[in-house]
């Protein structure tokens, strides 16, 4: 497990893993599983019948944390990945996946997966992923990830994810569907460089009475990159429900950002906002003003904004 | 010491040359504080922004501590130790206030304390901003304020603070003319404060009103405050006191 210093920094770049971690983990390599631990509270099994895990998390679990982070370190390797999670009733965990590609090769690395959860009643989940792709090879690094999660009666998640750089394709889509006075709270932070595309839909259904969704995203495209962003939030209840996109462009980049909000209910309250422009002349001098130069001024920007 | 030598400033519209500053010369010697007031329009900030290198002037030269300045660039005039706060200071999403005054400092482990200090001395209690962005959820007012503790942090040589007053409450107006007052007790910085503020005017050492894009008087607060006072009676040049023109 984590044999090479690929690895090691992979690992430690999509999931702040440095050395096994503890807790309840899964780690897949390369198609395989490179190390696995399941804990009193939280078991994890691999299926049978296709590629990918299920984790189980026993009602009560509170203050535990599983990792499941995925490495690709050889080229021309494709992979669909199915995680299903279980979590009981009035759990507060936190889950932190990931997925990290290095690729040296002439032949693309491709990593699909499709995470799903089932949050039990009163339960909060953390979950946090964060995707990055490295190597000098003509190879894409292509990451097409899913998350579809479902809240019961008082469940919450908070969802944090982030691609880190170096994808050069990625179609992202995530659902939500929240029960009555469940809270979806989702940031996604993106950045695309050179010449790469990232596609991202996101739908989040508010059905049960007080049910409370906010999608905030965050995202900066260089080059001449591009992206597109549909996040949508439907209100089916009483509910509240916020969007709010801002994006930085750059050099010859394109965005397109299109938040929706939906509303089947007189009861549901919603709000979209959307930005997209570059980094404004009066930062820069002031960031100057202050003894950085132009060039760490616009990296120091650039990070606060997707931090 | 700073040195102003035939500083002239000009834009090019349609109507042709205008002159936004005219051949201004002042030198500020160490440790001083010194108020450029005047009427809006003047050309103080812009003075003052040539002095940091945000406006290059047309003719003339800036020397800073005896070295020419003019061809530097914003950066290294702040590496030097020349300071500037924005009169509208922008915003930043996702950066902190924390995270900004250790920019300002260059001590990538600035302490709690230490920003603790800084917005106390500008009437903000750092628990309740240190973690929070520089962004719109924040006032004009609280940016201007972050904006002053900035330079606080910066420490430098020479602070230049543009209308620091400006949509500030009367409450953190009195706690921020104390903390001039400290810093020039110190005698450690020089301090150009450019004010309209009678308070802030009382604290110079010299006062230069700049009007007309040329320096109009100089001299200490007691000798130019009643020029002001005088210059603002009846101020319009075109129509006599009985509303007929002139």
């Amino acid at each position: 497990m984590m044999d090479t210093q690929v690895d090691r920094e992979l690992l430690e770049k999509i999931a702040d893993l440095v050395g096994k971690p503890v807790g309840a983990f899964n780690i897949r390599k390369d198609c395989g599983c490179d190390g696995r631990q399941s804990t009193e509270h939280i078991e994890i099994t691999g299926k049978t019948d296709k590629q990918g895990i299920d984790i189980r998390v026993k009602d009560g679990t509170k203050g535990e944390t599983c990792h499941i982070p995925v490495i690709i370190t050889k080229p021309g390797i494709t992979e669909m990945v199915y995680n299903d999670f279980y979590i009981g009733e009035d759990c507060d965990v936190e889950i932190v996946a990931g997925c990290g590609i290095h690729n040296c090769g002439s032949q693309d690395s491709r990593h699909d997966g499709v995470h799903t959860f089932y949050i039990g009643k009163n339960s909060r989940v953390h979950y946090s992923e964060k995707h990055y792709g490295e190597g000098d090879g003509k190879g894409g690094k292509i990451m097409n990830p899913q998350t579809i999660v479902y809240l019961e009666e008082g469940a919450s998640m908070q969802m944090d994810t982030v691609q880190i750089r170096g994808i050069d394709s990625t179609k992202r889509y995530t659902k939500f569907v929240c029960g009555k006075g469940a809270e979806a709270v989702v940031t996604e932070r993106l950045l695309t460089h050179g010449e790469q595309v990232a596609e991202s839909d996101m739908v989040i259904e508010l059905n049960g009475e007080d049910a409370k969704g906010r999608v905030i995203s965050r995202s900066v495209a260089q080059d001449t990159s591009s992206q597109v962003f549909r996040p949508c939030v439907v209100g089916n209840a009483k509910c509240f429900g916020h969007v709010q996109c801002d994006s930085i462009i750059m050099g010859n980049a394109r965005i397109q950002s299109v938040p929706e909000i939906a509303a089947n209910s007189t009861e549901a309250q919603l709000i979209h906002e959307a930005a997209i422009g570059k980094i404004a002349g009066d930062q820069l001098l002031k960031l100057e003003t202050l003894g950085l130069t132009e060039e760490e001024a616009e990296d120091c920007i650039l990070k606060g904004f997707l931090a | 010491m700073l040195e102003l030598r035939h500083i002239s400033y000009s834009v090019h519209d349609e109507a042709g040359e205008l002159g936004i500053l005219n051949d201004i010369s002042l030198t500020i010697p160490d440790h001083k504080l010194m108020v450029f007031t005047g009427p809006n329009g003047g050309g103080k900030t812009t003075l003052a922004k040539i002095i940091m290198g945000l406006v290059k002037p047309t003719s003339g030269q800036i020397l800073w501590n005896g070295e020419d300045i003019t061809d530097l660039s914003i950066t290294e005039r702040a590496r030097k130790g020349i300071s500037y706060g924005f009169q509208q200071p922008p915003r930043f999403k996702g950066i902190t206030v924390r995270k900004l005054l250790t920019i300002a400092s260059g001590n990538q482990l600035l302490s709690k304390d230490r920003c603790c200090q800084y917005l106390t001395k500008v009437g903000l209690c750092a628990n309740d901003y240190l973690d929070r962005e520089v962004d719109v959820s924040l006032s004009g007012g609280e940016v201007k304020r972050i904006e002053i503790a900035s330079i606080l942090a910066r420490n430098a040589d020479l602070m230049i603070f543009d209308e620091p007053e400006a949509g500030i409450d009367l409450w953190s107006f009195a706690r921020l003319t104390e903390t001039f007052e400290q810093i020039h007790a110190q005698g450690k910085a020089t301090m150009i404060i450019i004010s309209h503020q009678e308070r802030i005017i009382s604290l110079a050492d010299e006062v230069v009103v700049v009007g007309a894009g040329s320096i109009q008087h100089r001299g200490t607060a007691d000798e130019i405050l009643p020029k002001i006072l005088s210059d603002t009676l009846g101020a319009c040049p075109v129509l006599t006191r009985g509303g007929d023109r002139a």
